[in-house]
C-alpha cells in the first residue's frame, strides 16, 4: 500500500479521536470545583493536541522525489568553515576534507577567534583565511551571522557551502546538491546534520532522526525546509538580495524614528530654555525647521540619501556655530553622549538603539545647547551609512542567536525556494556531556523564541499559509515547558490531597482518552519507520527547565532589552564530574513525585482516595519518571571514545 | 567590467562602469571607490550608462561605497542607469535610498 496514503489515514484517525477527546474534556469532564488545576491541565492537553495537529500537517504531503543528476560545470562555489574557539586540529581536519570535495571550489576558514596559529595552519594547508576587519571594532559582532556576513563581502562565489568547524564533508557533497540550483528560484539546499561521535544508545539525544527525516521532508513538500546553520548550500544572489532589501527597508524606518526622537529632545529643550536666551531659541528653531523639512522631503518622495545629505549639511553648520559660541557649556554633555555611543551588546540593532539612546538622553538633564548637540549626534548616527553596524549589508539575519531559521524565513517570504536533500553528506561532532548539550539546546530554544517574538511567522507577508504554519509549529513545540509543569503538578495534588482535575476517572474517561493516545503513538510509529523517537519524547519533558528559561530570557531580551548570553557549545568533552546541580529541578520534581506516590498509596489504604484514580495517577508518575530517567545515563556520559567512524 | 576614472576636481570624481556589475566585479568597484576616497576625492559619481546587468552584489558594492564616502564627509551618487539596472533598483527598494541623476558629470553641481 502507498505509504503516504497510510500516513494520511493515521493522521485523520488521530485528528478525529483527538478532537473527540479534547471537545469532551472541555465540555463535559472539567471539575470546576478545582478549576485552578482543572483549567491548566485541559490547556496543557490542548497544547499537546495542537502540537500533534501541526505534526500531522507537516507530514501530510510526501516528499516529492528529486532526480539527482550531475550539476552543471563552471559554477563558482565558496566553502565556508566557521570557527570561534574550536581546536586548530579539528578545524584543519574539516578543512582538509573540504579541500577534497570533488566539485571545483575555494575553501575558506572563517575564524572569529582571530587566532594567529589558525591563520598559519590555513596558510600551510593552502586554504583561505578570513577574520573580522577593522570595521568591526567596537561594533556589534552578531556572532556566527556576523562572521558569515563578513565573509560574504570578502568572497565572490555564486554558491556557498556552510560548514560548522566540526562538520567533516564527504567529497560528493557539492555534486549531490548543486543540481537543485538549476531552478533559479532555489536559494537553499539543506542536508542532514549527523554525528559520528555518538553511541547507538545516544544518551544525550544528539541525533535528530525525526527532524532530519520525516519533519524536514514534510516541510520540504510545503516549500518550507529550514536552514539549519551547517551542511547547507546557499545562493549568494538570494542572500545579497535579502541584505539589500532589508537595508533599504530598515534604513527608512530608522531615519523616521530618529526624526521622531529628535522632536522629543527638541521639545524638551524648548521647555527648559529661558525665554530671553534668544540665541539658543534661534538655534532650536533652525534645528526644528531642518527636521520638519527632512520629514516633508521624504514624505514627498525624496530619496533617503538626498534628504539625509541635506540634513547633515544643515546640522553641521548649526553645530559649528554652537561649538564656537558655547564650547565650555557643552563639554560635559558631549562626553555623556559619547559614552552612550560606545555601548555595544550582542543583540544590538538600529531600531533598538534609537530607543535606547533617546531614553538615555531624555533621562539626563541636558542644557538646551547640550540637547541640540544630542539631537545632532542622534541624527548623524542615522545617516545612510549605518555607523552602528560594521557593514551596511547584513544578509544573514541578526535578530536572533539562531540566524539560520530567521534567514530562511526571510528568504521564503521573498519568494525563494528551499530544498531538503535527505542524504548524509557530512559527519559532525555532537556535544559530549550533558552540560554542553544543555547549553546548545538552550541557545536553539532562545533563538527560536526570539524569532517568534520579533518576526512572528503568522504575520509575515509573502509567506504561504503552509509556510507560516511550518515555522510556527517549530516555535510552538518550544512552549512545552509550561505543559510539563502542569503534568507534574496534577498527579501530585491528586495523590497527596485527593484533588481531582476531572469529574471522575471513570470508564467514560478511558473511552475518550485511550483510543486517542494509542492512535497518536501509532502515528509516530508509522511516520518514523521504526527509528526511535523515544529519546526525543524523553527530552521534550526532561529538559523542561531549559524550555522555561528560554522563553523567559527571550521575552526579557526582546521586550526589555536584556542581553541574551550567547554560549558557543564546546565540541570536545570536559570530564567535569558531579554535575548534579545541572538537573537540580528535575531531581526535585522526581523526589516530590515519589513522595506523592507513597502518600497516594497510604491514602488509598486508609480509604481516602479511590483505587482507579490512584492507579491512573501512579501510572502517570511512573510515565513522568520514565521520561526523566534519561538524565541519569546522560549525566554519567563522558563521550564516545572511538572516532574511527568519523572519516569515510 | 571596466572602470574609467575621471577626476573633475574639488573632490569630485566620476567612475564610468562598463559591462556587468555582479558578484565577480563588485569587489573591483569597492576597491576603486576606496582608492578614490583615500586620494581625497570623496564625492563619487557612478556612471551606470554602460552597465547592462547588475545583481544584488553589485548593489551591495554601491551601498558600501555610499558608506565609505559618507564616512569621509562626501557622498556617492548614481547616474544614467539602463532599464535592467532601474528594474533591480526598484525591485529591492534601493530607489528609495539612492536618487538617480541624469548625468554623472553634473550629479554634484548645483
Amino acid at each position: 500500500m502507498n505509504r503516504n496514503f497510510l500516513i494520511r489515514v493515521f493522521v485523520l484517525i488521530t485528528f478525529a479521536l483527538g478532537t473527540n477527546y479534547i471537545i469532551w474534556r472541555w465540555l463535559f469532564s472539567l471539575n470546576w470545583t478545582n478549576w485552578w488545576i482543572a483549567v491548566p491541565l485541559v490547556l496543557a492537553e490542548t497544547y499537546n493536541f495542537i502540537d500533534v495537529l501541526f505534526f500531522g500537517f507537516t507530514i501530510w504531503r510526501a516528499d516529492p522525489a528529486h532526480a539527482v543528476h550531475a550539476p552543471r560545470e563552471g559554477l563558482t562555489v565558496d566553502v565556508f568553515i566557521t570557527t570561534y574557539n574550536e581546536p586548530i586540529d579539528l578545524v584543519i581536519a574539516t578543512a582538509k576534507a573540504a579541500k577534497r570535495i570533488r566539485y571545483p571550489h575555494l575553501t575558506w576558514i572563517l575564524d572569529d577567534g582571530a587566532r594567529e596559529e589558525m591563520r598559519l595552519a590555513a596558510e600551510a594547508l593552502g586554504v583561505g583565511y578570513i577574520k573580522r576587519g577593522e570595521n568591526w571594532r567596537n561594533q556589534p559582532l552578531h556572532a556566527k551571522a556576523g562572521n558569515l556576513n563578513n565573509a560574504l563581502m570578502a568572497t565572490s562565489g555564486e554558491f556557498l557551502l556552510i560548514l560548522d568547524a566540526d562538520q567533516v564533508p564527504y567529497p560528493e557533497i557539492l555534486d549531490h546538491t548543486l543540481n537543485y540550483f538549476d531552478d533559479p528560484k532555489v536559494a537553499l539546499v539543506q542536508t542532514p546534520q549527523w554525528f559520528g561521535n555518538v553511541t547507538p544508545y545516544d544518551p544525550l539525544g544528539s541525533q535528530a532522526p525525526l527532524f532530519y527525516g520525516p519533519i524536514q521532508q514534510g516541510k520540504n513538500a510545503w516549500n518550507a525546509a529550514f536552514f539549519c546553520g551547517s551542511n547547507a548550500v546557499l545562493r549568494r544572489e538570494a542572500l545579497m538580495q535579502l541584505g539589500v532589501s532589508r537595508y533599504a527597508a530598515e534604513l527608512e524606518i530608522a531615519v523616521m524614528q530618529a526624526l521622531k526622537s529628535a522632536d522629543r529632545i527638541l521639545a524638551h529643550a524648548m521647555r527648559t530654555t529661558a525665554a530671553n536666551d534668544l540665541e539658543v531659541q534661534k538655534t532650536l528653531k533652525t534645528l526644528g525647521d531642518a527636521i520638519a523639512q527632512t520629514r516633508a522631503a521624504i514624505a514627498g518622495g525624496q530619496t533617503i540619501a538626498e534628504a539625509t545629505y541635506a540634513l547633515q549639511r544643515r546640522i553641521s553648520e548649526v553645530s559649528k556655530e554652537m561649538v564656537s559660541a558655547h564650547l565650555s557649556v557643552m563639554a560635559e554633555d558631549l562626553a555623556a553622549i559619547k559614552a552612550i555611543h560606545t555601548e555595544t551588546d550582542e543583540n544590538w540593532d538600529v531600531i533598538l538603539d534609537v530607543e535606547k539612546t533617546t531614553d538615555l538622553l531624555a533621562s539626563r538633564e541636558f542644557s538646551p545647547l547640550g540637547a541640540c548637540e544630542a539631537m545632532a549626534t542622534l541624527l548623524r548616527s542615522l545617516d545612510v551609512d549605518r555607523p552602528g553596524e560594521a557593514q551596511p549589508l547584513m544578509p544573514l539575519a541578526t535578530v536572533s542567536v539562531t540566524e539560520d531559521m530567521a534567514t530562511s524565513m526571510r528568504l521564503h517570504s521573498m519568494g525563494w525556494k528551499s530544498v531538503y536533500h535527505h542524504e548524509i553528506l557530512a559527519v559532525g561532532l555532537a556535544p559530549e556531556d550533558l552540560s554542553s548539550m544543555m547549553k546548545q539546546r538552550l541557545r536553539w530554544a532562545q533563538g527560536t523564541m526570539q524569532v517568534m517574538l520579533r518576526e512572528n511567522p503568522l504575520v509575515q507577508r509573502g509567506l504561504t499559509t503552509a509556510q507560516k504554519i511550518m515555522y510556527f509549529a517549530t516555535m510552538w513545540s518550544y512552549l512545552s515547558g509550561f505543559a510539563a509543569v502542569v503534568y507534574f503538578v496534577a498527579p501530585v495534588v491528586y495523590l497527596c490531597f485527593g484533588v481531582l482535575p476531572v469529574k471522575a476517572f471513570s470508564t467514560t474517561y478511558f473511552y475518550h482518552f485511550i483510543p486517542f493516545m494509542i492512535a497518536n503513538q501509532l502515528l509516530f510509529l508509522v511516520v518514523s519507520k521504526g527509528i526511535s523517537t523515544w529519546r526525543g519524547q524523553q527530552y521534550s519533558l526532561a529538559l523542561f527547565p531549559i524550555w522555561l528559561k528560554a522563553v523567559s530570557s527571550a521575552v526579557r531580551n526582546v521586550y526589555f532589552h536584556h542581553p541574551l548570553a550567547f554560549v558557543v557549545t564546546p565540541k570536545t568533552g570536559h570530564g567535569v564530574r558531579n554535575e548534579w546541580r545541572l538537573i537540580k529541578y528535575q531531581i526535585g520534581v522526581a523526589i516530590v513525585l515519589v513522595i506523592a506516590a507513597t502518600i497516594g498509596i497510604l491514602r488509598l489504604v486508609r480509604g481516602l482516595n479511590e483505587p482507579v484514580g490512584t492507579f491512573v495517577n501512579i501510572a502517570w508518575v511512573i510515565w513522568d519518571l520514565g521520561l526523566m530517567s534519561i538524565l541519569i545515563p546522560a549525566l554519567r556520559y563522558r563521550g564516545h571514545q572511538s572516532r574511527e567512524n568519523l572519516t569515510k | 567590467m571596466n572602470i574609467h576614472t575621471k577626476v573633475l576636481g574639488e573632490g569630485v570624481v566620476v567612475l564610468r562602469l562598463e559591462g556587468k556589475l555582479n558578484m565577480v566585479s563588485a569587489p573591483h568597484l569597492r576597491e576603486e571607490v576606496h582608492s578614490s576616497v583615500t586620494a581625497g576625492n570623496t564625492h563619487v559619481a557612478i556612471d551606470l550608462s554602460g552597465v547592462d546587468f547588475i545583481d544584488s552584489s553589485g548593489l551591495g558594492a554601491l551601498i558600501n561605497g555610499l558608506k565609505a564616502t559618507r564616512q569621509a564627509g562626501g557622498d556617492l551618487r548614481i547616474a544614467a542607469p539602463t532599464e535592467q539596472v532601474k528594474m533591480v533598483l526598484e525591485l529591492t527598494n534601493i530607489d528609495r535610498v539612492l536618487k538617480t541623476y541624469g548625468d554623472a558629470e553634473t550629479a554634484f553641481s548645483g
